[in-house]
C-alpha cells in the first residue's frame, strides 16, 4: 500500500517586546534567575493583569502579514492546569475566540531528486495571544528542583496551520517561511537556540488517496529546522510500520531525541488534562478596530510578495532571483543597498546569490555580518560596468576585500557612502594592480608582439579557421597580464587581421 | 470621641483638638480592652500604626491634611499592605507578609489615613457569618453569642464596637451589606468596577468590589471619595472622572421613586424584619418619595447562579496557592502532586474545599455548557431584570438580609441555610450594580435581645452619589446610625 503522510504545525513565536505581556516586567533573555520576575509574574495574592498593546500589535502585524482576518472582538481565556513553573495554576491564553483567524501563506519547496521545485499554500486556522510559563531548573541545588519565572509572562503568539503538509520537506519549507516572515514583519527575533520559535508538529499517516485523517502524534519542541526533517521522517516510517504490522497508532504526545533520532511517547491521550477553560474575568475582551488595523499597516514594512513583485518590475529580475532575494530580509535589504550604491541590479543580484552567498555559507556568516557590505559591493560592481576591471579581477578584489575588511564595514546597516567605498575597492585595485588595460597605444603594442610572435596562428585564420581568432585574443590577454581590455583586444586585432 | 463622625474627627484633628496619635492610641485602647473577646481584628502591629499617626500629625502640622489624614481605619485582610501579614482568614496564607500594597491601601495612605490593623473575614471572603476564617468567629457587637454576618464581619464588628472610625470591607454576593445589616452599620458595595481590585486578594474576580463599612452614609462618602478612582493596573476598572461622593448628600428627596421588589418581600423573610423595612419605607413617604411596586422576576435564580460562577472563578483564583512560592506547604510529601495535595488539603478550610470542588465541577468538560454557560446567561437576564426596573424608579429598596443576627453555629452545617442569607444581595453583584445597607430599626429575638435591621437601597450603575444621598437624608430624621451596642462604653 502506498502511504501519505499529513503534516499540521503549531508554532511558538516569543514576541519582541520590551515587557511581559500582561505587566511590566522585561522580557530579556539570559539574566540571573527570578530578577525578571514582578509581582504578576511570581503571581502573588491580589495581582492583576493588564494586557501589553504592543503585543497586540504584533498579532495584527501577523495577521496583516497572512492576509488573515483579525477578530474585532477576541477573548482571553484561562488554560487551568497545576505545573510549579505556572505561578497561577492557569495559563492565560485564547481559546474559542483567537486575534487571528484564518489566512495563509505561500512556501517554496525546493527542488528533491527527480521531484522539481514548486510553490505551495498553506493555510493558517488561527493565531492566538498566550503567555510563556517559567523554567524548572533541576539540579542547580542538590537534590532539589528550582523555578525561574523570568520567562513567565513572555508574550507568545502560537500559529495554528491545517493538516496541509504532505512531506518533512514542505513541513520544513513552511516553517523556515514562517521563521523568516515573523522575523521580516519584526515580532520575532527567530532565536532557536533560546526558543524564541518553537514548533510543535502533527503527523499522522494514511493510504493515499483516502480523506480520513489517520490518528496523529504530535512531535512537541522541535528548535531546528534539521531536527525538525529528521523527526518527521522517523515518526511518519515508524507510524507506516506500526501499521503495516497489523497495529494501530496512539494519540500522543512524543518527544525527538536528536542523539538516536527517535522519537519517543511521553505522555498518551488518556492522560491529557481538563484544562477547564474559561474567560478570564480579569481581563476584558480585546477590540481591534478598523483604525487599528490601519494604524499597524501602516508601520508594516513592504512584505516579501510585494517585494517580489517589485523586484521583477522595478529591476527586471527573474521570478527566481527575485523569490530567492526576498527569501530573507536582510538578504533583500543588502539587494537593494547594493543597487542604491550604484550597481546594476542583474549583476547585484547575481553576485549576492553567488559569490557573497558562496562566502557567507562556507564561513557559516549571516549576511548582516558580510566583511564585504553592500556599498562596497556596489562600488566593485560600479568598477566593473565602468570598465576600471574585469569580471575576473573583481573577484580578486571581492577576495581581498572580505579577507582583509575594512574597519569602517561594521554592518550593512552602517551607514556606508560612496566617497570611502569607491576609495577603497580603488585601493585594492591598484595595490593589485589589476586595472585593465584600455588605454589603445599599449594594446596595440601588445597586439602587434603576439602576432610576431604567431605567425603560423595568423596563417590558420587566414586560411579560414576562425578558433584561430580566439587562441590569439587569449595570446594578447595572456600577455597584459588579463588586464587588456578584452573588447578592445577583441576590436584591435579583427582590424589588424582585416576581418 | 470614640462615636464621632469621621467628619468631625477631621474637624477635631484639623484644630488640634486632639492628634491623630491620641485618637490613634484611644482606639488601640479600645481594641486591647475589647478584641480578645470580640476577636475583629487579626492583625495587629501597634509600631507601624503610630508611625502612621505620627506621619499624619507631621501631614496636619505641615498644613498638607485632607478630610481623612490622621483618621484610624481597619482594613479587611483581604488587601495587601506591605510589610504586614495578609491573611485573607486563611491558614493557606497565615504567614504570608505582602511585599507591595493594594491600590486600596495606597490611597488610604496617600490620604493620611491610619491603618489600625487588618480585619478578621471568612477564609477567602467565602461565607456569611465570619465563621469559616481559621483564626475563629468573630462576636456580634450587639449579641456575643451571635454572628457578625460575613464575609467582612471583622471590619462590621470593629466599626459597630467603635474600635475603628471606619473599615474597608470586600462584597462578592452581600459580604459588606450582611455583616452591615447584622451589626447596624452603614455599607455600600460600589459599582463594579469603581474601586480598584488590584492588591485586592481574589475570590470571584467578576463580582468582587471594595467599598466602605461606616457609622453613616456621610462617612461612607469621604470614605469612597478616598477609594474610588481609576487604576491602569486593573483592567476592570473604569477610567472616569474623580467624583466627590458628598456633592448630593443634602439634596432633599421630593419625587424621589423608590422601588420596591415584591420578590424581595415574599416568603423567607423574617416577620419582624419586614415590619422594620415597612417603618423604614414609611418614613421615606414622609420624606416625599414616591413608592413603585416593581418586579425582579428572577431573583430566585440568583442564588443558584452565583454559586456556579463564584465558585467557576474562585476554583481558578485560587490555584495560585500551591505551596511552590509562598504560603503554606506541607512539612512532609513525597513527590511534587504529594506537596501539592497535602499542602492545600491542610491549608484550606471546610467552605473554601466546597467551592473549589464545585467550581472545578462545573468548567469541566461536558458540564460547561450546561452550568457555566447557561449560570452566564441567566446572569445577563438578572441584570435585564434591574435595567427594566430602574425605568420605572430612582432607587429600589428592600431587606438587606433576611434576617437579624443568627446564633453562632446555628447555620455552619447547612450550607444552602447561609447561602440564603444573600438572596436580597447577590443579584447586584450578578449585575455590577451599586448596593449599601443602613441602618433601619432593631428587631426582638426570641431571647429578649434587640438586633440590628438593615434596609438596602440598591442604585443605578454610578449611582452612588444620589444613593449615598437618600441613605444622608433617612439619618437626618432617624437615629439608628448612632446606636451603639451597650456595654462597650
Amino acid at each position: 500500500m502506498e502511504w501519505e503522510v499529513v503534516i499540521g504545525l503549531e508554532t511558538h513565536t516569543q514576541l519582541q517586546t520590551k515587557t511581559k505581556i500582561f505587566s511590566g516586567a522585561s522580557t530579556a533573555f539570559g539574566s540571573e534567575p527570578n530578577t525578571q520576575a514582578c509581582e504578576v509574574s511570581i503571581a502573588l495574592p491580589g495581582v492583576l493583569p493588564v494586557l501589553n498593546k504592543e503585543a497586540v500589535n504584533c498579532a495584527i502585524k501577523f495577521g496583516l502579514a497572512v492576509n488573515a482576518e483579525i477578530a474585532p472582538r477576541s477573548v482571553f481565556a484561562r488554560k487551568n492546569y497545576f505545573y510549579p513553573d505556572l505561578p497561577k495554576g492557569y495559563q492565560i491564553s485564547q481559546y474559542e475566540l483567537p486575534v487571528v483567524g484564518k489566512g495563509s501563506v505561500t512556501i517554496q519547496v525546493p527542488a528533491a531528486g527527480k521531484t522539481p521545485a514548486y510553490e505551495k499554500v498553506i493555510n493558517i486556522t488561527r493565531a492566538h495571544l498566550e503567555e510563556d510559563a517559567g523554567k524548572s531548573v533541576h539540579g542547580a541545588v542538590e537534590g532539589m528542583s528550582g523555578i525561574d519565572l523570568n520567562r513567565a509572562g513572555t508574550p507568545l503568539l502560537e500559529i495554528v496551520t491545517e493538516p496541509d503538509m504532505r512531506s518533512a520537506a514542505e513541513a520544513v519549507a513552511y516553517a523556515k517561511k514562517l521563521h523568516e516572515l515573523v522575523q521580516w514583519i519584526g515580532i520575532c527575533d527567530g532565536n532557536m537556540q533560546e526558543g524564541s520559535f518553537r514548533c510543535d508538529v502533527n503527523v499522522s499517516v494514511r493510504p493515499k488517496g483516502t480523506d480520513k485523517l489517520g490518528t496523529r502524534r504530535e512531535i512537541k519542541n522541535l528548535n531546528s529546522f534539521k531536527f525538525m526533517q529528521q523527526a518527521i521522517e522517523f515518526e511518519t516510517r515508524w507510524q507506516i510500520e506500526t501499521l503495516e504490522d497489523g497495529g494501530t497508532i496512539q494519540q500522543a504526545t512524543v518527544l525527538f531525541n536528536p542523539d538516536t533520532g527517535e522519537t519517543r511517547a511521553m505522555r498518551s491521550k488518556e492522560e491529557a488534562n481538563d484544562y477547564r477553560y474559561f474567560p478570564d474575568p480579569d481581563l476584558l475582551p480585546l477590540e481591534v478596530t478598523a483604525a487599528d488595523k490601519a494604524r499597524v499597516r501602516a508601520e508594516m514594512p513592504e512584505l516579501p510578495e510585494a517585494m517580489k513583485a517589485r523586484f521583477e518590475s522595478e529591476y527586471g529580475l527573474t521570478a527566481y532571483d527575485a523569490a530567492t532575494l526576498t527569501a530573507s530580509r536582510d538578504v533583500a535589504d543588502y539587494f537593494v543597498a547594493a543597487v542604491k550604491a550604484g550597481a546594476d541590479a542583474k549583476p547585484a543580484a547575481n553576485w549576492v546569490m553567488g559569490a557573497v552567498s558562496a562566502k557567507l555559507n562556507a564561513e557559516e556568516k549571516a549576511i548582516t555580518e558580510s566583511p564585504v557590505n553592500p556599498e562596497l559591493l556596489g562600488s566593485l560592481l560600479t568598477r566593473i560596468a565602468d570598465g576600471s576591471i574585469s569580471n575576473n579581477a573583481a573577484k580578486v578584489v571581492f577576495e581581498k576585500l572580505w579577507t582583509t575588511p575594512d574597519s569602517r564595514v561594521k554592518s550593512v546597516n552602517a551607514q556606508g557612502g560612496l566617497d570611502w567605498t569607491l576609495e577603497v575597492v580603488d585601493q585594492v585595485i591598484l595595490d593589485e594592480g589589476l586595472k585593465q588595460v584600455s588605454d589603445t597605444g599599449a594594446i596595440e603594442a601588445i597586439i602587434d608582439e603576439v602576432l610576431a610572435a604567431n605567425a603560423a596562428m595568423v596563417e590558420e585564420f587566414k586560411a579560414g579557421k576562425e578558433k584561430a581568432f580566439n587562441a590569439l585574443v587569449g595570446q594578447a590577454m595572456k600577455a597584459s597580464k588579463g588586464k587588456a581590455n578584452p573588447a578592445q583586444v577583441n576590436e584591435m586585432l579583427k582590424k589588424k587581421l582585416g576581418a | 470621641m470614640i462615636n464621632s463622625s469621621l467628619k468631625t474627627l477631621g474637624q477635631m484633628l484639623a484644630k488640634k483638638e486632639v492628634s491623630s496619635v491620641e485618637l490613634t492610641q484611644a482606639f488601640l485602647n479600645r481594641i486591647d480592652t475589647f478584641n480578645p473577646e470580640i476577636n475583629a481584628y487579626i492583625g495587629l502591629d501597634q509600631q507601624k500604626t503610630l508611625a502612621q499617626a505620627q506621619a499624619a500629625d507631621a501631614m496636619i502640622a505641615a498644613g498638607n491634611a485632607g478630610p481623612l489624614t490622621g483618621i484610624p481605619i481597619a482594613q479587611k485582610d483581604i488587601f495587601c499592605a506591605s510589610g504586614w501579614t495578609t491573611t485573607c482568614g486563611s491558614k493557606m496564607l497565615a504567614n504570608f507578609v505582602a511585599p507591595y500594597d493594594a491600590q486600596v491601601i495606597t490611597q488610604f495612605d496617600a490620604a493620611g489615613a491610619v491603618n489600625l490593623g487588618k480585619t478578621n473575614m471568612d477564609e477567602f471572603a467565602m461565607g456569611s457569618s465570619n465563621e469559616t476564617s481559621y483564626f475563629g468567629g468573630v462576636k456580634n457587637p450587639w449579641d456575643f453569642t451571635r454572628v457578625p454576618g460575613g464575609s467582612s464581619g471583622g471590619s462590621a464588628a470593629a466599626v459597630s464596637a467603635r474600635l475603628c472610625a471606619a473599615a474597608t470591607g470586600t462584597d462578592t454576593g452581600g459580604s459588606i451589606r450582611q455583616p452591615a445589616s447584622l451589626c447596624g452599620l452603614t455599607g455600600l458595595k460600589p459599582t463594579y468596577g469603581v474601586v480598584s481590585r488590584y492588591g485586592m486578594i481574589a475570590f470571584a474576580s467578576s463580582l468582587d468590589q471594595a467599598g466602605p463599612m461606616a457609622k453613616s452614609a456621610e462617612d461612607c462618602a469621604l470614605m469612597m471619595n478616598v477609594m474610588a478612582g481609576f487604576d491602569e493596573r486593573d483592567s476592570t476598572s473604569l477610567d472616569r472622572e474623580k467624583e466627590d461622593y458628598t456633592r448630593d448628600l443634602n439634596k432633599p428627596l421630593q419625587g424621589l421613586r423608590v422601588g420596591l421588589p415584591k420578590e424581595f418581600f415574599a416568603e423567607g423573610l423574617d416577620t419582624n424584619v419586614g415590619k422594620v423595612i415597612e417603618t423604614a419605607i414609611a418614613e421615606y413617604k414622609k420624606l416625599g418619595a414616591e413608592i413603585v411596586e416593581i418586579s425582579l422576576p428572577n431573583t430566585g435564580l440568583s442564588i443558584p447562579v452565583y454559586y456556579v460562577l463564584a465558585p467557576a472563578e474562585a476554583s481558578s483564583n485560587l490555584s495560585r496557592y500551591d505551596g511552590v512560592r509562598y504560603g503554606h506547604r506541607a512539612a512532609e510529601y513525597t513527590d511534587l502532586m504529594d506537596m501539592y495535595c497535602k499542602s492545600r488539603a491542610e491549608g484550606f478550610g471546610a467552605e473554601v474545599k466546597r467551592r473549589i470542588l464545585i467550581g472545578t465541577y462545573v468548567l469541566s468538560a461536558g458540564y460547561y455548557d450546561a452550568y457555566y454557560l447557561k449560570a452566564q446567561q441567566i446572569r445577563r437576564l438578572i441584570a435585564q431584570d434591574f435595567e427594566e426596573a430602574f425605568k420605572h424608579c430612582d432607587v429600589i429598596m428592600g431587606p438587606a438580609a433576611p434576617s437579624t443576627a443568627f446564633k453562632a453555629g446555628e447555620k455552619v452545617d447547612d450550607p444552602v441555610a447561609m447561602y440564603l442569607q444573600d438572596i436580597y444581595t447577590i443579584s447586584t453583584n450578578l449585575a455590577g450594580l451599586p448596593g449599601m445597607s443602613i441602618p433601619a430599626g432593631f428587631s426582638t429575638g426570641s431571647d429578649g435581645k434587640a438586633l440590628p435591621v438593615g434596609l438596602q437601597i440598591i442604585g443605578n450603575y454610578f449611582d452612588e452619589a444620589r444613593m449615598l444621598n437618600v441613605a444622608h437624608q433617612y439619618q437626618q430624621v432617624t437615629d439608628w446610625h448612632t446606636r451603639m451596642p451597650e456595654g462597650l462604653a
